[in-house]
């Protein structure tokens, strides 16, 4: 046995065993146990600019092509309605992006606005505030504002108010490490600001959310319910904190409760719906599942508008919808860069101590998606690495937006992938993580972790600077 | 006699390296692809410079004979360019965490961020006499807010100099009189932009000349040189990516499907149909080891074909057949590409079009199994 494959199987042995410990059932990765292909056969070795927006590598050509296309109105400029280009009209009245790459540019992820002296003077761009007011809507889901809707609008077309601007202050948090070393985390505050159409209802809830890379969505998609069910089971079988809930919630394109998996709290179930909601809520485009505009009641100027469809249809297409579904489905995780580098090595073993691998899960085997035409038969039967339980963690007060979103209460988070994590900086020149990229760096994010994550939290204070670099680099490499 | 020595040690160095030189290595491979990136970058630079002067020119002068020699000048400099896409795509100078391609050449372009357009004469950069045009301000505005937010590159100079396509036959048909005082609202701040667009561009190439130039001891070449496999395999990825995802899926397959000029990649000039034949001739370039310089020379050298053929002599033939074959079929493509994506299914544009897709994905495959027999699979493709 060489060295490299000893100290492979000394990891695996030492991941199998955090397994055993979590009470959780290890994927089977005999042939790959470090994970390097992360997302199995669909798996792309890439980095730089383009990390992140390489279809999966066993598509078939066909596929491929289905894949093009559906980046091709990803990356489109929506215009305002009336316009020549009938194919893309129909923008806002109220949105915050033209267009899917605006806020996921590069199928990147997002960054809060710089700030100096503790406030920010730009408004931010892939950060949108959603709102609601205490009580739930007909599907359980959170009751909108009434004057301003379920999220907070920044730009509008002409003749339209935006809603108003977020103002951004930025607070310092002091620490320190049990080795006497210093740190400082920035806490943002929001307030809104400029509000077009008078006061929000008092006691309205806010919540920022920023958004997140894309890849590695269909193969989320396709990890088994029961998978994620069972990491509830486990958990909570487990002595300690760590009591992970899987968050239920309307589906529009299924037409029915269903798991949640995507969005910061979990509160969306399937890739069509996450991306029809975008298109309504973000860019203003109607689609067959959202087919009215979100002016409220109050917003006359907003209902006054034109909008992009003059024969009675939605804004974007069934066809056009399901494009952009199937590209996003199909984007690859990039492979783990550096798993054979002793210090990386170290870091894994940590990670596993540390408790991370409980909640951030390290793999599956994907079954099949929700939807067959809108994903590939390559997403299928995938041994993937995505760290992640898709479950609701109580995150601790520091983190707590205040606001239901489904199951979810006002201080619980979903677990997100960290696949990908260590190539945004190649991809998006940042490395800002969290809810609202409030963390500069995966060691900031760790110590913004509290509840249920606390304990794990304590440990990684307790390291020593080269277990907590390796730490970081562990992470990095994924 | 101690010069004697010396000059029989020096011509045996000189016949060593020689045959190094011939001798397809990994390594002799590597080096003399730093070689060719190098000298494709040094004459994009060559013909950009030779474009500043021309709008230079044109600015300090415009008319209509100003603005075609500047034109010229932009369709000549893009025959080298488009050769070097072959040198993307594995975090290289050109799209590495700080890279410049996204401000180099990132399109489609919705032109009404830059400047007027039809029904919006006020849009634009241009005409925001608030915003300052310098390189530093386009840099930051490049593509932000969304992928086609584009302020900076080849196709914001491009857009300067043609204007929107307005007709069927023909290329855009910017008035030069946009660029003279008193005719157009605010011309004096669009050849500010133009000027201040093309020295961002110079800027940016001087610095890739740089990261590939030989003899240095720390800039991206000196790694490259030493990185073994590992660069083999950047090499491979690169065509790979170029051919099926970039040319065939998102520069042909998109504006097939949508038939729609905004789909083009310099749909403003109506330069598409080259902007084809360089990328494929860029893989080429790269595959043969064989780059024809501006001067008209000729550079040769190991190339990942030889490496194969070591291997796999038919899989090696096969693959140069492939790629010749995609670089004719793209030079089928006939002029101009809005035009050609037009029309039925079995109209001769789109026939040729697809013609070159067919080619191009064949190609993707074989060069995926030209990586996998030199021994390498960490590819963004696997064979099917």
């Amino acid at each position: 046995m060489n060295r490299a494959a000893w100290v492979g199987a000394v990891v695996a042995i030492a991941g199998l065993g955090a397994f055993i410990h979590a009470g959780l059932q290890a994927a089977p990765g005999a042939s790959d146990p470090l994970g390097e292909k992360t997302g199995g056969e669909t798996t792309v070795f890439a980095n730089g600019k383009n990390a992140f927006s390489h279809p999966a590598a066993n598509l078939t050509d066909e596929e491929r092509t289905r894949f093009f296309i559906g980046n091709s109105f990803f990356k489109r400029n929506w215009v305002e309605a009336p316009a020549s280009t009938t194919a893309r009209d129909g923008l806002g009245p109220h949105f915050l992006a033209r267009s899917c790459g605006g806020c996921h540019l590069f199928d990147g992820r997002g960054e809060p606005p710089p700030w100096r002296k503790g406030l920010s003077d730009e408004q931010p761009l892939a950060l949108l505030i959603r709102l609601s007011v205490p009580g739930v809507d007909a599907h359980g889901g959170p009751k909108h504002e009434p004057v301003y809707g379920d999220q907070f609008n920044i730009a509008a077309i002409q003749n339209v108010k935006p809603e108003g601007e977020v103002a951004m202050r930025w607070k310092p948090i002091q620490g320190r490490f049990a080795d006497g070393t210093r740190y400082t985390l920035q806490q943002p505050q929001y307030t809104l600001r400029q509000l077009a159409y008078g006061p929000l209802v008092p006691g309205t809830l806010m919540s920022p959310r920023i958004a997140p890379q894309i890849m590695g969505v269909g193969l989320l998609e396709a990890i088994a319910e029961k998978d994620i069910v069972a990491n509830a089971a486990s958990q909570a079988a487990l002595p300690g904190a760590i009591k992970g809930q899987p968050n239920r919630v309307w589906d529009a394109f299924a037409q029915r409760e269903m798991l949640g998996r995507f969005g910061w709290k979990a509160n969306v179930a399937t890739l069509a719906h996450q991306t029809a909601g975008a298109f309504h809520g973000d860019i203003g485009i109607t689609s067959r599942l959202f087919p009215a505009e979100t002016c409220t009641p109050a917003q006359k100027d907003c209902l006054a508008a034109p909008n992009g469809s003059s024969d009675g249809q939605p804004e974007l297409e069934d066809e056009m919808l399901e494009q952009v579904v199937f590209y996003q489905a199909t984007l690859a995780p990039p492979a783990r860069r550096n798993v054979r580098d002793p210090e990386v090595l170290q870091g894994q073993r940590l990670f596993a101590q540390a408790q991370c691998a409980v909640c951030h899960r390290p793999s599956y085997t994907t079954a099949e998606g929700p939807f067959p035409r809108l994903t590939s038969k390559a997403l299928q039967g995938q041994t993937i690495w995505p760290y992640t339980d898709l479950l609701l963690h109580d995150m601790g007060d520091a983190l707590a937006d205040g606001r239901p979103d489904f199951l979810a209460n006002g201080r619980q988070w979903k677990t997100p992938p960290l696949w990908g994590i260590g190539l945004i900086r190649d991809v998006n020149g940042h490395t800002r993580l969290m809810h609202d990229g409030r963390a500069d760096g995966v060691l900031e994010a760790i110590l913004w972790h509290g509840g249920e994550a606390e304990a794990s939290k304590q440990q990684v204070l307790k390291m020593k600077p080269p277990e907590r670099n390796a730490l970081v680099k562990f992470v990095e490499s994924l | 006699m101690h010069l004697k020595a010396n000059l029989a040690a020096a011509i045996l160095g000189l016949a060593l390296s020689a045959q190094a030189q011939t001798a397809a290595t990994p390594a002799s491979v590597a080096g003399h692809y730093a070689t060719l990136v190098h000298a494709n970058y040094q004459d994009v630079l060559t013909t950009a410079v030779t474009l500043q002067d021309a709008i230079k020119a044109f600015t300090a002068a415009p008319s209509a004979d100003t603005q075609a020699a500047a034109r010229k000048a932009w369709l000549m400099a893009r025959e080298y360019y488009g050769q070097t896409e072959a040198f993307r795509f594995y975090g290289g100078p050109i799209d590495n965490d700080d890279g410049p391609e996204g401000r180099i050449n990132a399109w489609p372009m919705d032109e009404s961020y830059v400047d007027s357009v039809n029904g919006k004469k006020a849009a634009g950069l241009v005409n925001n006499r608030k915003q300052a045009i310098s390189k530093k301000a386009l840099s930051g505005l490049n593509e932000r807010g969304g992928e086609e937010n584009i302020a900076t590159g080849w196709h914001a100079i491009e857009f300067m100099l043609w204007g929107q396509d307005l007709s069927e036959t023909g290329p855009g048909n910017r008035s030069f009189e946009d660029f003279v005082d008193g005719k157009a609202p605010n011309a004096d701040r669009r050849r500010q932009y133009l000027n201040v667009v093309t020295e961002l561009l110079v800027d940016d190439l001087s610095g890739l000349v740089k990261a590939w130039a030989p003899g240095q001891k720390a800039n991206y070449r000196a790694k490259f040189e030493k990185g073994g496999n590992e660069s083999l395999r950047k090499m491979f990825v690169s065509l790979g990516s170029l051919s099926r995802g970039e040319l065939a899926g998102e520069r042909l397959e998109v504006a097939l499907a949508s038939q729609d000029q905004e789909d083009e990649h310099s749909c403003f000039s109506d330069n598409t149909h080259r902007d084809a034949v360089t990328n494929a001739k860029g893989i080429e370039n790269v595959w043969l080891g064989r780059f024809v310089r501006v001067d008209g020379s000729t550079l040769q050298g190991p190339s990942l074909r030889d490496l194969v053929a070591a291997k796999n002599t038919a899989l090696a033939g096969k693959t140069s057949q492939q790629i010749s074959g995609s670089v004719k079929a793209a030079e089928a493509i006939p002029a101009p590409f809005d035009r050609a994506i037009a029309g039925a299914k079995d109209a001769p544009g789109r026939v040729s079009i697809e013609k070159t897709i067919a080619s191009l994905t064949a190609q993707s495959n074989d060069i995926v199994a030209a990586a996998n027999a030199v021994g390498i699979s960490k590819l963004t493709l696997v064979q099917p």
